[in-house]
This record gives structure tokens, C-alpha cells and sequence, in this order.
């Protein structure tokens, strides 16, 4: 049997067809149910852009609140830990092995608990009442009178949200971007220093980040896509879907609101497009920044 | 040395001049470790650490009642922790197994092999890295009731095979394999399928074990499955169960000791396999990069 195995297709269907089935056929149902009028009882009645135009002018919801909320974890979330991640890799990469291990490990470990694992962490710390630790200690410390309620108020769970986005961000980018740095080539840099090199911020934007820049994009991709799939989050911290005055409703939020919830199917898929158009423009953006410097 | 600053990134030993570094690194590592300390610790406290006030971040007596506590509850709706468990063991390991396979074989193929559609289908699957699922969950469950594989085992683990990123990796990492290797293997006569399971596989390894990490977190902590397209109480995964034990004890103080013993259990398979593989990952990341 294995000797036979020389076709192409042994090598690549497998993958192709679960590809295909479970990312790009939901995709063109995404665009293609996004012009239609869908309950999930009755078949989908074709109504053009009325999705997109109701999204864009009616639904105040999206406009005052989802938009701007994912616009604003989006561009905190994403460039932060991004910028974490390289400064932190930079500087594990200057330390000796051992260390460095140990220490990538802990500052990985966060995003393998997915969030999800661990919303009860957040829950107890941020915790409403005075069994709160965060509470507890500020009560000590008298800097509150009285008990603040983080995660049912709209002024903190946005802010907490990001928080907690930001200590889960050292994922697959920060391995790669570590990686990256350790394996520029060190005649490099002694070239470079011998040319007039003068000092480490020099060398970080002329030799390390252009020779790692295959890393850098890669990580920019996975910081951006990692923003938009965390943002669950205010839901699982705040227990409710829409959150507490739509203070932590993001586009993913959105989506599930309307389509397991209201069950407009068409609707929330016209949300989906506009949320996968976001992620491709921001990715392209970054990806044509970072690539001109250097 | 002191000229060449360059030189002093990956030092092979302590210098004063990494001080600094340690002052940044050291405080961010006990920031972000401290949700994961203060799991551990709240896990194994007693019924009265939990209720105390003021709240006491480490335990002062161990005990393991949390954990029986975790396991009675499942029982006593019906469906022993047992079972959950034996699902999710189940379900995760095949999955990283047909995960590792078809992504290894789909990356030899665009690496090694010519054919028609090579190049757009890399190109789609890089698009691809980009693809968020919770995005398109709606017609991803419409699909998914098409193929009629609501409440099947197949449903947990199918979707989650096709990962765009392992694909990636392990394609930039045969990229450096020699084709000398391969040209004279099959002038020994050995078809393309046994070049790959015992030339390259071998070669790959650190990649393919990157896959499977990235696989198995995927699976393993995976809720979405269970919660959309299986009814079945008893096929549904332990990550699933942990997801409701919040609604199930009710929130209660008592609760967040349970709670944080199912977090406990959860996250320690992910640190146990990424502390042994690490080494492997990173060789991979190596190679990560987009040209």
C-alpha cells in the first residue's frame, strides 16, 4: 500500500477537505447569509444589503457601543501586547539559557489557560463584596470606603477586560519572536558595530528587528487575531450576554446576541463579515507597516 | 567583548550587566504567575480559608475535599467525572493524532510535491491565519448540522483538525529540509508516502510537536463543541463541565474552591507537555517567520 502512495492528493486531502468544511465553506455561508433574512425556521429570504444598512444606521446598539468598545480594546489589546511580547522576548534574549527557559515558560503560561479556564481567578479577585481580594486590599489599605463593584460596572469591565487580554498575551508571537532574536546571526552585529554602531537602541532598529522581521509579522498576525478571539471575555467576567449596559460588548458578543440569542441568523452573520473585513484590514495594515521600516 | 554589545545576546553566563534585565523580567514573571499561584493555592484550601476574612491569598492546611467535592458534584447530576474525563481523553488525544498527521502530510505535500494550485492553496491557508472560528460560529453550525454530525463524537474533534497555523509552521520547517535527501531515497525506490513517514517525519519532529501542543490546547480546553452541536450530556467534555460549575454551585464561596480545582486540573496537562516540548517549539519557531 505505502509503496504506491506517490499521488499528491494521499498527501493533501485529509487536510484540504477538513479546511474546506470547517473554515472555508462557513466563511462563503458567512457572506452569502449576510444578504438574507435567516430565523433558522424558515429558509433564507433574500433582502440584498438590508443587513449592512440596518447594522450601519439603525442599530444603535452596534454604533454607540460594540464598535467603539471593539475599536478600543482592539487598539489597546493588540499593539500593547504586541510590544510586550517583543520587549519581553528582546530581553529574555539576553540572559543566560537556564533563566530564560524558566522564565519563557511562566510568561507563557497564561495563554494556554485560554481565558475560559481561569475566568474564575478574575472572578474572585474582582469579586462585587468585600471577599473580594482586590476590595479586601483596597478597604485595607483605605484608599476605598466601601466595596467597588468591578465586574457589574460599566466604568471598570472594560478596563479589567483589557487587563486581563494583556496578561494572557505572551502566546504563539512571543515564542516565535523569542526564537527569532535568538537566531539572528552574531557576525551581524559585529559588522554592523564596526560600521559605527553605537549604541543598543541602534542596534535594535537596525540589525534586530530587520533580520527578525519574518517573526515580527507573524507575530502581528497572531496578536491580532488573538485580540479578536479573546473577546469573549466580558461576557464569562461580567456572567451576562449583553453585558452590564453594553460596557464590555465586543463584535464576537454582538454576533452571538443576535444569532443564538435572537436567532437572526442573516443579521448576525452580516456582523460576522463586517468582523472578518476588520481583522483583514488590521492585519494588512500592520503587515504593510512593518514591512516598509527596515 | 565590550565593544561588540551585539554579542551579548545569548550569553552563555551571568553578567552585572543583565541586572536590569532581571529587574523588568522578574517582577513581570510573578505578575502574571500570580493568578496561577493563587489558583493552586485556592484549590487545596479547606471550607474555612475559603470563607475567611480578610481573604488569605496562600493556603495554611491542605486538603483535598475541593477535589472530592469536584467529583460528587458531577455524580450527583447524573454523569460521573469519570466519564467527562474518559470523553476528553478520548476526544483529545485522536484529535492530535489525525491533527499531527494531516497537517505534517498536507505540509510535506506544498513543501516537496509539484501539482496543480500548490501556491494559491498556501496562499488561502496564510489568509487563513487569520481566521477567527468564534466569527463565523453561525454558519460554521449551519454547516456542521448539513454534514449531520450534531451530537456525534466526530464533532468535537473534526473542526478543531484543520489548524492553518500548524500547517504553516511545519511547511516552513520541511522548507529547510535538503531535497538531496529526499532525490536519493527514491532512487533507492521508495514512493513519496515512505519518504515522508520515515525520512521526513523524523527530520520534523520538533515541528510536529509544536502541532500537537497547539492541537492539544485546542482540544482540550475547547467549549464551544460541547455547548453548540452535542445535546447528549454524557458525550460532552470535561472543559465543558468546568464551564458550568459556576451555575451549578451557584457562585457560592464554597464554589470558587471547586471552581479553582477544576481550573487546576484543566491547566496542569498544558504546562506538563509544553515544559517537556518547549525545547522543540522553539527550534520550530525558528523557522516561523512570513517571507
Amino acid at each position: 500500500m505505502l509503496k504506491k502512495m506517490n499521488h499528491p492528493l494521499w498527501f493533501i486531502t485529509p487536510y484540504v477537505v477538513l479546511f474546506v468544511t470547517f473554515i472555508i465553506i462557513p466563511v462563503i455561508l458567512a457572506i452569502a447569509l449576510s444578504f438574507t433574512y435567516f430565523n433558522t425556521i424558515q429558509t433564507p429570504e433574500f433582502i440584498g444589503l438590508r443587513n449592512y444598512i440596518e447594522l450601519l444606521t439603525k442599530d444603535e446598539t452596534f454604533m454607540q457601543y460594540v464598535l467603539p468598545n471593539t475599536i478600543k480594546f482592539a487598539f489597546i489589546v493588540g499593539p500593547v501586547g504586541y510590544m510586550m511580547s517583543f520587549v519581553l522576548a528582546w530581553m529574555l534574549a539576553q540572559i543566560p539559557h537556564k533563566p530564560r527557559t524558566v522564565l519563557a515558560i511562566v510568561l507563557y503560561s497564561p495563554s494556554m489557560t485560554a481565558g475560559i479556564a481561569m475566568g474564575v481567578v478574575w472572578t474572585i479577585v474582582f469579586s462585587g463584596d468585600s471577599t473580594g481580594y482586590l476590595n479586601s486590599l483596597l478597604l485595607d489599605m483605605q484608599i476605598i470606603n466601601e466595596p467597588i463593584q468591578f465586574l457589574t460596572s460599566p466604568d471598570y469591565l472594560m478596563n479589567i477586560m483589557i487587563l486581563v487580554s494583556l496578561w494572557g498575551s505572551m502566546g504563539v508571537g512571543f515564542l516565535a519572536m523569542l526564537a527569532g532574536i535568538l537566531n539572528i546571526d552574531q557576525s551581524l552585529y559585529e559588522a554592523a558595530y564596526v560600521d559605527g554602531l553605537r549604541n543598543r537602541w541602534q542596534e535594535i532598529f537596525y540589525i534586530t528587528i530587520p533580520a527578525m522581521k519574518p517573526q515580527m509579522l507573524f507575530g502581528a498576525v497572531m496578536a491580532v487575531v488573538g485580540t479578536f478571539t479573546v473577546g469573549a471575555i466580558g461576557v464569562q467576567l461580567s456572567g451576562a450576554n449583553p453585558t452590564p449596559q453594553y460596557a464590555g460588548q465586543l463584535l464576537v458578543n454582538h454576533i452571538e446576541d443576535f444569532g443564538f440569542i435572537r436567532y437572526l441568523m442573516g443579521y448576525a452573520s452580516a456582523i460576522s463579515v463586517v468582523l472578518l473585513l476588520m481583522i483583514y484590514s488590521i492585519s494588512k495594515v500592520t503587515w504593510s507597516l512593518l514591512k516598509d521600516r527596515g | 567583548m565590550a565593544k561588540f554589545q551585539g554579542m551579548k545576546i545569548n550569553p552563555t553566563r551571568y553578567h552585572r550587566s543583565q541586572i536590569k534585565f532581571y529587574l523588568v523580567l522578574l517582577p513581570m514573571a510573578l505578575f502574571v504567575s500570580l493568578p496561577i499561584i493563587f489558583i493552586i493555592n485556592h484549590a487545596f484550601k479547606p471550607t474555612n480559608e475559603l470563607f475567611a476574612f480578610p481573604p488569605r491569598f496562600f493556603v495554611r492546611v491542605p486538603t483535598l475535599t475541593n477535589f472530592t467535592d469536584l467529583f460528587r458534584l458531577a455524580s450527583d447530576s447524573g454523569i460521573p467525572f469519570s466519564r467527562y474525563l474518559f470523553n476528553s481523553v478520548l476526544v483529545t488525544s485522536i484529535g492530535v493524532f489525525l491533527s499531527v498527521l494531516f497537517t505534517s502530510a498536507a505540509a510535506y505535500g506544498l513543501s516537496k510535491l509539484k501539482f496543480k494550485g500548490k501556491k494559491a492553496l498556501f496562499e488561502i491557508n496564510t489568509l487563513a491565519l487569520m481566521f477567527v472560528p468564534i466569527a463565523v460560529m453561525i454558519p460554521r453550525y449551519i454547516t456542521i448540522a448539513r454534514v449531520g454530525l450534531i451530537d456525534s463524537y466526530l464533532v468535537l474533534i473534526l473542526p478543531l483538525i484543520a489548524m492553518p497555523v500548524g500547517l504553516f509552521l511545519v511547511k516552513q520547517f520541511i522548507d529547510q529540509t535538503p531535497d538531496e535527501l529526499i532525490e536519493s531515497a527514491k532512487i533507492d525506490g521508495a514512493s513519496e508516502m515512505e519518504i515522508f513517514l520515515k525520512i521526513i517525519v523524523p527530520i520534523v519532529s520538533p515541528a510536529l510537536a509544536t502541532v500537537g501542543i497547539l492541537s492539544f490546547q485546542l482540544l482540550w480546553n475547547d467549549i464551544g463543541a460541547s455547548t453548540l452541536y452535542i445535546n447528549d450530556d454524557s458525550m460532552k467534555t470535561l472543559a465543558f463541565y468546568f464551564s458550568t460549575l459556576g451555575a451549578r454551585t451557584g457562585n457560592t464561596v464554597a464554589g470558587q474552591g471547586i471552581m479553582a480545582a477544576a481550573s487546576l486540573i484543566s491547566f496542569v496537562p498544558n504546562i506538563v507537555i509544553f515544559i517537556f516540548l518547549q525545547g522543540k517549539v522553539m527550534n520550530t519557531m525558528a523557522h516561523s517567520g512570513i517571507k
